[in-house]
């Protein structure tokens, strides 16, 4: 044996692969810049032996002693241009293809503990990811002007720049201004005459605090965080069916808003509330967050697939929300600018994976003691109307049939048609189908008979009578529901422990699975601790612990854009290095810090941005700072700001009286000209609804994804597929056509005229003025009161007053708050 | 942002009312302030405009376009395994039996274009048709196909290809938007998403005209406000918006109170547009305008020409449902019965009004359909259908850009697979782009910090395509 190892050596001496002549170089050379420290295209890694053996996304890349075997010496020798590595620059030598080789033949090894090429950490240098500043707010020329700390960053500003702030606007402005920024609503006649009246210096801040304690408060601000979690009244998709009780969750956001829940554990309910130790109601049905997401229940959709487009959807909409990144450029590939690995975009979806959709009882008040009283007498009447036809055994029939799908498909291809839509309508078809009754329980049984009645299929294909019979059957049961008190259900998430673990998919293609991946967080971010508690948990924590900078950052943000039309930065959804940079960083930062420090208090915040100096300001345009400052980044002013589509409905309604008070509950469906559901492939039916409902809050309008209220989309709702984390403001003459012709609105006028007949003095100069009172919060100029009279004057007697309240409905400063 | 700087400094610094008049003397928004005006592509196009026929649900192709006589041989037969390895489709397995199409295709015009009996009238545009015989899509499933047809992705939330369009052309009508829908059949799986603006400004979606009622949502004026009424209205809403402008310096309420006079033109401009009665009876008749089945389609193939002779710019005609899983036969010669001579008379009309060399035409659907059968019901021997079919189908094109009387791409005898000359969706929409004068892979929007655009990171211009 000696001798021949002698041959070999002597024979082939290239065997013998020396890794720091002739590898290293070609590693350090050629490879590492795209696998090594800085970024890990694919997942490869070549700048040390441990991750050079675990290999990339697609799994082992080195097969030590089987160079054919491996897949850098197939990628490096390949004749094959857009496939061979490295895919620019010259090619790899012969000379360097045979030394890779070599050393992968002689087994790969890595000298112990060697690292090559240039070491960086997973650190940067872009702002976002530092700590928050901890300075002091600037001391300031102008002292007299500053109302609180926010005003001291923002002077500073303008005196580096040579500009004076702008007067404060005037009373009636203000009142306008800050009723419709926290309420949605423009402020009621009661309290701009008590406002107006009212002379003591804190006037203003009494009025805030009114405003902030009003249940409008949480309907108003329920809607920015409806448009973040992409909240919509059915599935979205083709069939897009309506979600009987998505509202429910609505209700625990419009509640918790209004209750000031402290943000933090607004968000670990949302994401983990069924995780925490002895989990409430409430907790629980405020991971309704999730299940928000799109489900599409065509016949031929793999659940695999739509479980994995569901992911998607929930890592990007959690990282847009709380960390203002965007991830999703992380699914197919390595982040271009940011540092987001692939492996950390599925270390992500980790966290989420084991979450299964589930959906529970979550009563309000009130829906208990009926429920349980009528309970027995429901179960009996039930079980004599089953009884009243062999049903059990039909329904035994149905499942043999249906299982036998799931076995054998093939076999029957009338049965699999049956099993394939069965897949898609029924959530976790098949676990529950192929379980005993008893393994799945009582209400998951009945589920499923219910299914059965409603599509039983061929099992009484031949024998006509029974069928009537089954029908019958049905129709009654549906009676018997429809009699019997009910409860109101959410929709949740639950962890399933048997959920397998998370794999990246390799180039974002769920049908390629590559390796295990564990859940966590970024690594550009502080590490998550995890303590043994479940990741999505950990998670939730993470995202509003004291040593995550970025959550506070983005969500404070956000609100500064709602009350001065666009964030310190600008880009509110991308804090990343394609985002733009803060306009204020140390303001921002300041109120990243207060907002931790007041205890999560959001109501604290908003109490803080609007009793400040600088959004007190007048929005007038300044053409005398026109040059400086351009695009008001520097707040030489407040800004008009269109107003969002549903408080446009929502003032209409209010100024004219009609809108309805009610909070919270089912979604309602206003009048809407016919064939609008009708162009969806369902044919969606609107029902519309009766009484008050028509007049409820826009929020509170049935969001039908492949159909959306018009007037919603006509002023720029987003389409509820994805986060949304700010809305456009668009101006079209569809916008003028709705607002003027849209019967809602001329119903608002009608309603509007007769307030202002019936209400008003009677003497018409005093009548103009409660007009612009109702309508826009303040009295008539002169010249305003001498036109709106000349058209009165021009307008029969009958119709002027529904015309004048038509045309102040549909004035600029109407949808506008100044 | 920039338009208000420019505005601000086009009055001096102040907004005085002469100013404000000069602004709105121009009738409509001022240069610039207008994201609707009329914009230069990259390069000059030879399509001006487009009319999308978009034929929902999947025709079949090897009934309609692309003759396989080999069918007929393996008809009531399961395909060699070997064709069918990893096929995954929605609802039949890979073995379902073949379906040899019973239709009689024949060569028309110079070009011998072989084509379905049962578009006899299609069939005689042959020479001015570009028909591609080898579509291909990554989705197999409606709502997804659609999304990628029109969007580039299966997920929702991008702008559509109408929208793009409008967003790089802009529109050439004052009175009508630039981007208009017309429906026929029953709904479509993509509804609104199919002609979304996405995150492109709402500004750019498609205005959905209705078959029934306004042809715009909200177009007439209220019971009892006659146009004297709404005119007196809109003056006095511009008064007072104008006393707003000067009052807050927001030039913003120019660019609203153009948009009342531009609503106020459209109230006249849509009634105008749905009236037929000074288009020719012959006009009316080569339609088939006013006679069943044909009156519903014909009307908006009608209110397509009249709306790009009107300045429209991008026009999306949706009919619905092509989806014929089962009773093919049956299916498709209604839909062929409703929908072949408006089609034709299109093509023709605009050929004759000089229109076509600059109005590209494209016609076709989410995917295509099996050569296998699909059968749901055992009993019922005309029961058989077709299947979604990814993989390969036809789709055509005629006008501006395009190659007349050409034939692009190839299918196994089978109809099965692609020989020659795919073509993707993302390569169909670079094509069509590129029909417009962009170069697909530079007409894109900064969106969550990316640049998009319609074809995501995909797409080729088609040579063979183009004229």
């Amino acid at each position: 044996m000696p001798s021949l190892l002698l041959l070999l050596a002597v024979c082939i001496p290239a065997l013998s692969a020396d890794f720091a002549k002739d590898v290293e170089p070609v590693l350090t050379k050629r490879c590492i810049v795209c696998h090594g420290a800085a970024q890990q295209l694919a997942g490869v890694r070549l700048d040390n032996g441990l991750d050079a053996k675990k290999g990339g996304y697609s799994g082992a890349i080195l097969v030590p002693g089987k160079p054919d075997a491996s897949k850098l010496i197939e990628r490096i020798a390949s004749a094959k241009d857009g496939f061979r590595m490295p895919p620019a620059g010259p090619r790899l030598s012969d000379a360097e293809v045979a030394a890779l080789k070599n050393w992968v033949l002689d087994g790969a090894s890595w000298p112990e503990g060697a690292v090559i090429g240039e070491i960086s950490s997973r650190k940067s240098s872009h702002w976002a990811f530092q700590p928050l500043w901890q300075g002091e707010a600037p001391t300031v020329k102008d002292s007299a002007w500053v109302r609180n700390p926010i005003d001291r960053f923002v002077a500073a500003k303008l005196e580096a720049k040579g500009i004076v702030p702008s007067p404060e606007a005037p009373k009636q402005t203000l009142l306008r201004r800050v009723s419709l920024d926290l309420t949605g609503l423009p402020p009621s006649p009661d309290l701009l005459r008590r406002y107006m009246a009212d002379n003591r210096p804190d006037a203003y801040e009494r009025a805030v605090d009114e405003l902030l304690a009003r249940p409008a408060y949480g309907e108003r601000w329920a809607r920015q965080w409806l448009d973040l979690a992409r909240y919509a009244d059915s599935d979205g998709y083709e069939k897009d069916l309506i979600r009987p009780y998505a509202w429910r969750w609505r209700n625990y956001i419009i509640d918790s808003l209004n209750a000031d829940k402290p943000f933090d554990r607004f968000t670990i309910e949302q994401l983990a509330g069924d995780l925490l130790p002895n989990a409430t109601v409430e907790q629980k049905l405020a991971t309704g967050f999730h299940r928000n997401t799109l489900i599409n229940r065509e016949a031929g959709v793999t659940r695999s697939e739509d479980r994995f487009e569901t992911l998607v959807n929930r890592v990007n909409t959690t990282s847009t929300t709380w960390l203002g990144l965007t991830m999703g450029c992380s699914q197919c590939h390595d982040h271009k600018f940011d540092p987001i690995s692939q492996r950390e975009y599925y270390s992500a979806m980790a966290v989420f994976s084991k979450a299964r959709d589930i959906d529970i009882d979550a009563p309000l008040p009130g829906e208990l003691g009926p429920w349980l009283a009528s309970r027995a007498s429901y179960i009996e009447k039930r079980n004599e109307i089953l009884k009243s036809a062999p049903v059990a055994e039909w329904y035994e029939k149905w499942q043999g049939k249906m299982r036998n799908a799931v076995l054998k498909p093939g076999t029957d291809i009338e049965w699999d048609f049956s099993l394939t839509s069965f897949r898609v309508m029924f959530d976790h078809a098949e676990r529950v189908l192929m379980a005993t009754a008893a393994e799945r329980g009582e209400r998951e049984d009945w589920r499923l008979m219910q299914y059965f009645l409603s599509n039983p299929s061929h099992t009484l294909r031949e024998d006509k009578a029974n069928a009537e019979k089954l029908k019958e059957i049905r129709d009654k049961i549906k009676k018997l529901e429809e009699d019997t008190p009910k409860l109101t259900q959410a929709s949740v998430v639950i962890d399933d422990p048997q959920v397998p673990e998370q794999r990246i998919a390799v180039r974002g293609d769920w049908k390629t699975p590559g390796v295990e991946v564990r859940p966590g967080a970024l690594a550009v971010l502080p590490a998550m601790g995890t303590d043994g508690e479940a990741a999505r948990l950990a998670y939730a924590r993470w995202l509003v612990s004291d040593a995550n900078q970025l959550t506070p950052r983005v969500i404070v943000n956000r609100y500064w854009q709602e009350f001065f039309g666009r964030g310190i930065v600008k880009t509110s959804e991308d804090f990343g290095t394609q985002g733009d940079r803060p306009s204020h960083p140390e303001l921002l930062d300041y109120l990243a810090r207060e907002f931790r420090g007041n205890g999560w208090s959001v109501k604290k915040l908003h109490r803080l941005i609007v009793t400040s100096a600088t959004y007190r300001q007048s929005s007038k345009a300044r053409p005398e700072v026109a040059e400086k400052d351009p695009d008001n980044a520097w707040l030489s002013r407040q800004s008009r700001l269109r107003l969002s589509a549903e408080a446009i409905r929502d003032s209409a309604l209010a100024a004219s009286g009609l809108l309805s008070s009610g909070l919270g509950g089912p979604s309602v469906r206003p009048p809407q000209p016919k064939g609008v559901a009708e162009l969806t492939y369902g044919g969606a039916k609107w029902a519309e609804s009766a009484g008050a409902d028509k007049y409820r809050r826009g929020l509170y309008i049935v969001f039908q994804r492949t159909s959306p209220y018009p007037m919603l989309s006509n002023f720029d709702a987003p389409d509820m597929s994805v986060a949304c984390s700010r809305r456009r403001s668009s101006d079209t003459p569809l916008q003028a056509l709705n607002l003027l012709n849209d019967p809602v609105f001329y119903e608002a006028a009608q309603a509007l005229a007769y307030r202002i007949t019936t209400e008003g003095p009677p003497e018409t100069d005093a009548r103009v003025d409660f007009a612009f009172q109702l309508a826009l919060g303040r009295n008539a100029s002169p010249v305003e009161r001498s036109r709106l009279k000349r058209y009165l004057d021009e307008q029969p007697v009958a119709s002027a007053w529904t015309g004048a309240a038509r045309v102040l409905l549909n004035t600029d400063e109407f949808i506008v708050r100044e | 942002m920039n338009m208000r700087r420019d505005f601000l400094k086009s009055v001096g610094g102040g907004i005085g009312m002469m100013a404000l008049g000069d602004l709105l003397a121009r009738d409509g928004y001022a240069a610039g302030l207008n994201p609707l005006s009329p914009k230069k592509p990259h390069f000059p196009g030879k399509a001006k405009r487009v009319i999308y026929m978009f034929m929902e649900g999947g025709p079949s192709q090897m009934d309609l376009f692309d003759p396989k006589p080999e069918l007929q041989k393996w008809h009531g037969k399961s395909l060699p395994e070997s064709f069918t390895k990893d096929l995954q489709l929605a609802f039949i397995k890979p073995s379902a039996a073949v379906l040899g199409s019973p239709r009689v295709f024949t060569k028309h015009g110079q070009s011998g274009m072989e084509l379905s009996d049962f578009i006899p009238n299609i069939a005689r545009q042959a020479d001015d048709l570009c028909l591609v015989r080898s579509v291909h899509t990554d989705a197999f499933n409606h709502h997804p196909g659609q999304l990628l047809m029109f969007t580039g992705s299966t997920q929702p939330g991008r702008p559509t290809i109408g929208a793009w369009s409008v967003y790089g052309l802009g529109s050439e009508s004052e009175n009508l938007p630039g981007f208009v829908v017309l429906s026929s059949g029953v709904g479509t799986s993509g509804g609104a998403s199919n002609f979304s603006s996405g995150f492109l400004p709402s500004t750019y979606q498609g205005t959905q005209f209705r078959s029934g009622g306004d042809p715009i949502l909200y177009l007439s004026s209220p019971q009892g406000v006659d146009q004297r009424a709404q005119r007196a209205a809109i003056d006095v809403i511009g008064d007072l918006n104008k006393e707003r402008l000067s009052e807050t310096g927001d030039t913003e309420i120019a660019s609203r109170m153009a948009a009342y006079e531009l609503a106020f033109r459209m109230q006249s401009a849509g009634p105008e547009l749905i009236d037929f009665s000074k288009e020719s009876k012959a006009t009316l008749e080569m339609y088939g305008i006013g006679k069943e089945p044909t009156n519903q389609f014909s009307t908006n193939c009608l209110l397509a020409r009249r709306l790009i002779e009107r300045g429209t710019r991008f026009v999306l005609m949706m009919h619905a449902s092509w989806d014929q899983h089962t009773n093919l036969n049956k299916g498709l010669k209604t839909n062929c019965e409703k929908t072949d001579q408006g089609t034709a008379a299109l093509i023709q009309d605009l050929k004759q009004r000089g229109l076509l060399e600059d109005t590209l035409i494209v016609w076709g659907g989410e995917f295509g359909r099996t050569p296998m059968q699909e059968v749901r019901n055992t009993l019922d021997p005309e029961n058989a259908g077709r299947d979604h079919h990814p993989n390969a189908y036809s789709m055509f094109l005629a006008g501006g850009g395009v190659k007349a009387g050409s034939v692009v791409g190839r299918t196994d005898d089978l109809g099965f697979t692609i020989t020659e000359d795919p073509v993707g969706v993302h390569d169909m929409q670079a094509t069509i782009m590129h029909c417009l004068g962009f170069d697909h892979t530079k007409l894109t929007y900064r969106y969550m910090g990316r640049d998009f655009r319609l074809t995501d990171v995909h797409g080729s211009v088609i040579k063979k395509m183009l004229a």
